[in-house]
């Protein structure tokens, strides 16, 4: 990928002394920072105050969008910032939600305290698996993750550790309802997804605005020239990978929590595309674009197939419908769009602004 | 340890030579496509059952097997040129990413593709084989051993085209350097689209052979696909010859682990092939070391 192609290019680090030109441009007479600012606020407030005004499956969907957009996050992180591909998140996120499922099935540990061990175990798993890294390039990672999201379902099923996975049938779980009088269920687990959402955000933030996000991205955009200016490439890569994992990690175990539910063919090799999709539909290396990649993963598939339905009938097939329009949406979105939903956003308030 | 007998162990290794066959053809697929573009086809297993989807098809119309056979690989070739003039040659300078993404998104649309048309139901698919060999034997079926003849016939002619007509030369020549090819005034591009319809040719048959062992349904290749990246690990990536060779190993290595640890975590041992492979020897057994000047 060259310099002037992506966004995370033009990151600069934040003390520096020269004020960066595009500060200075306005659209709608508001400069841009300032927009951004805004923008951040106002997101928050809406992000506090939906949960209130929606039903109970509205806000459960709305969770379930928290921890997806986290997991979309994780795998930009790897993809859009280091330029490393991996087609197996679906796995690490099998691994996460497992951890935080087994603790809370077996050892009876209570659902909060699962999800930091549910994250550095995957930071393990994830630094682990990254170190082919050390010699591979990009697309042999590819390839090696692509094996472990088709393999993931299989060795969740098998038979010798069933007592721990509970096999094909996965982990019936129960949680505590919500501690907090004035909050429903529904409500208690959207903000507390919601905390350690805004966490890993602010995490993802700092991690990619500082030394070692210039780092990254001078490690995807030419990875000699980085070596030769002393980064060690080996390490920031499996380290990366790590990152990735916490991400996907976390948002397993959240949706263990939250879903009460775990299983193997959840975390199917179609799944693993998914997060792919949500990402590239909301652009790579863009952090708020993790958030649109989570609502397109949940509501577009759910969306489609009710228009599909509408148009055809109950059509069985009508399903596959929406995955060969899914597949052609990406296409699309690689000619039109290269940069997705955030980069089209961004280019065209540049345009916009004087 | 459990007990094998011998006459098992032959029936477990010719079985898996049979079906290694297949591995092969979606190892040198996948190589083909590798050498021309540097990529790894992911769509590859599902273009082959979508071939296999076709020649079913025919076989329903009332088309005699070995007519629909030809015509699916007539149309497999011309489908796969089509893939690349049309979506990849707008693409040939886009990075990496874009590469892999187009091709997640053409297994999307061929496995839904494939759902839609002919439904998510498992069907029968017909063997072009006699019920019973003519010689008397308990060591492999009739199946195993007439899959494992087309795809040799097959991997055969391949060769032979490569290596004695101009046109097999030029696609060489192509893949090996585009430059110095175009220089000499060999069309790069229709070579690479040739590749890819050849390619897609040689997944046809291979889809078309396994499907009667594995049943005929959208999701039938991804086990086998996989199979096919580890066969083109082990045998190199840059050797086409040790592609098919490390296609028949991991058609051997896959009943054979099975009868040791159960054939549950058969895409387990792919996978840790695969990532054993990469880590300590990433050029494979036959491919040749890649060296990056700085």
């Amino acid at each position: 990928m060259t310099a002037s192609t992506l966004p995370g290019a033009e990151m600069r680090n934040g003390r520096a002394p020269r004020a960066n030109p595009a500060d200075q441009l306005r659209v709608l007479g508001i400069r841009l920072p300032q927009l951004r600012r805004a923008s951040i606020i106002i997101g928050f407030v809406v992000a506090i105050l939906l949960p209130f005004y929606l039903e109970g499956f509205a806000v459960f969907q709305l969770t379930q969008v928290l921890y997806l957009s986290m997991a979309v996050l994780g795998l930009n992180l790897l993809t859009g910032f280091t330029g490393q591909f991996s087609l197996g998140h679906s796995a690490f996120m099998a691994v996460g939600a497992y951890s935080a499922g087994i603790m809370m099935d077996q050892w009876e540990v209570p659902y909060y305290l699962t999800i930091v061990p549910a994250g550095m175990i995957c930071f393990v798993a994830g630094f682990l698996f990254g170190l082919p890294a050390l010699r591979l390039e990009g697309l042999y990672l590819a390839l090696a993750t692509f094996a472990l999201a088709v393999a993931a379902p299989q060795l969740l099923k098998y038979e010798h550790f069933e007592p721990w996975t509970g096999g094909v049938q996965g982990l019936d779980l129960e949680n505590p309802g919500s501690p907090v009088a004035f909050l429903s269920n529904d409500q208690w687990w959207y903000f507390f997804s919601l905390f350690f959402g805004i966490l890993l955000l602010i995490g993802a933030w700092n991690l990619v605005r500082g030394r070692t996000g210039r780092a990254m991205i001078a490690i995807r955009d030419n990875p000699i020239a980085a070596s030769t200016m002393g980064i060690n490439l080996s390490l920031y890569k499996s380290v990366t990978f790590g990152v990735s994992g916490v991400y996907c990690g976390v948002a397993g175990a959240l949706s263990a929590i939250v879903v009460e539910f775990i299983a193997p063919e959840s975390f199917t090799f179609i799944f693993a595309i998914l997060l792919l999709i949500g990402m590239v539909i909301g652009g790579i290396a863009s952090i708020p674009a993790a958030i649109i990649g989570g609502a397109f993963i949940l509501y577009v598939p759910n969306f489609s197939e009710m228009a599909v339905d509408f148009f055809f009938g109950g059509d069985p097939s009508s399903k596959a419908l929406v995955w060969i329009s899914f597949g052609v949406a990406m296409i699309l979105v690689v000619y039109i769009m290269p940069l997705g939903v955030a980069g089209f956003v961004r280019q065209n308030l540049r345009r916009m602004a004087r | 340890m459990p007990d094998i007998s011998m006459v098992e162990l032959v029936q477990q290794v010719l079985g898996g030579l049979a079906t290694g066959a297949i591995y092969a053809c979606i190892a040198l697929a996948v190589v083909m496509i590798y050498q021309a573009i540097d990529h790894f086809n992911f769509a590859q297993g599902e273009m082959a059952m979508f071939s296999a989807f076709i020649t079913w098809q025919m076989i329903d119309w009332g088309a005699n097997y070995w007519v629909a056979f030809f015509v699916c690989v007539v149309i497999s070739f011309i489908g796969g040129m089509a893939i690349e003039r049309i979506i990849f040659a707008p693409l040939r300078d886009a990075p990496v990413f874009t590469h892999i993404v187009v091709f997640i998104a053409l297994f999307q649309i061929f496995n839904a593709g494939a759902g839609y048309i002919w439904e998510f139901t498992i069907r029968e698919f017909p063997s072009p084989f006699p019920e019973r060999l003519p010689f008397d034997t308990t060591l492999i079926g009739p199946h195993d051993l007439g899959m494992m003849a087309v795809v040799l016939i097959m991997l055969g002619l391949i060769f032979l085209f490569f290596r004695f007509t101009p046109v097999g030369l030029a696609m060489r020549a192509a893949a090996a350097s585009p430059e110095s090819a175009r220089l000499v005034g060999i069309s790069v591009g229709m070579m690479l689209a040739l590749g890819w319809g050849l390619a897609a040719a040689i997944g046809a048959v291979g889809g078309m052979m396994i499907a009667p062992v594995v049943f005929l349904e959208p999701n039938m290749m991804l086990g086998i696909l996989l199979y096919g990246f580890a066969g083109a690990v082990v045998g190199g990536l840059t050797s086409p010859g040790g592609a098919v060779l490390g296609g028949f190993m991991m058609g051997v290595i896959e009943p054979v682990a099975g009868m040791f640890i159960g054939s549950e975590l058969k895409l387990t041992v792919a996978l840790v092939v695969i990532v054993g492979i990469l880590i300590f020897r990433p050029s494979g057994m036959f491919g040749r070391v890649v060296v990056q000047r700085v």
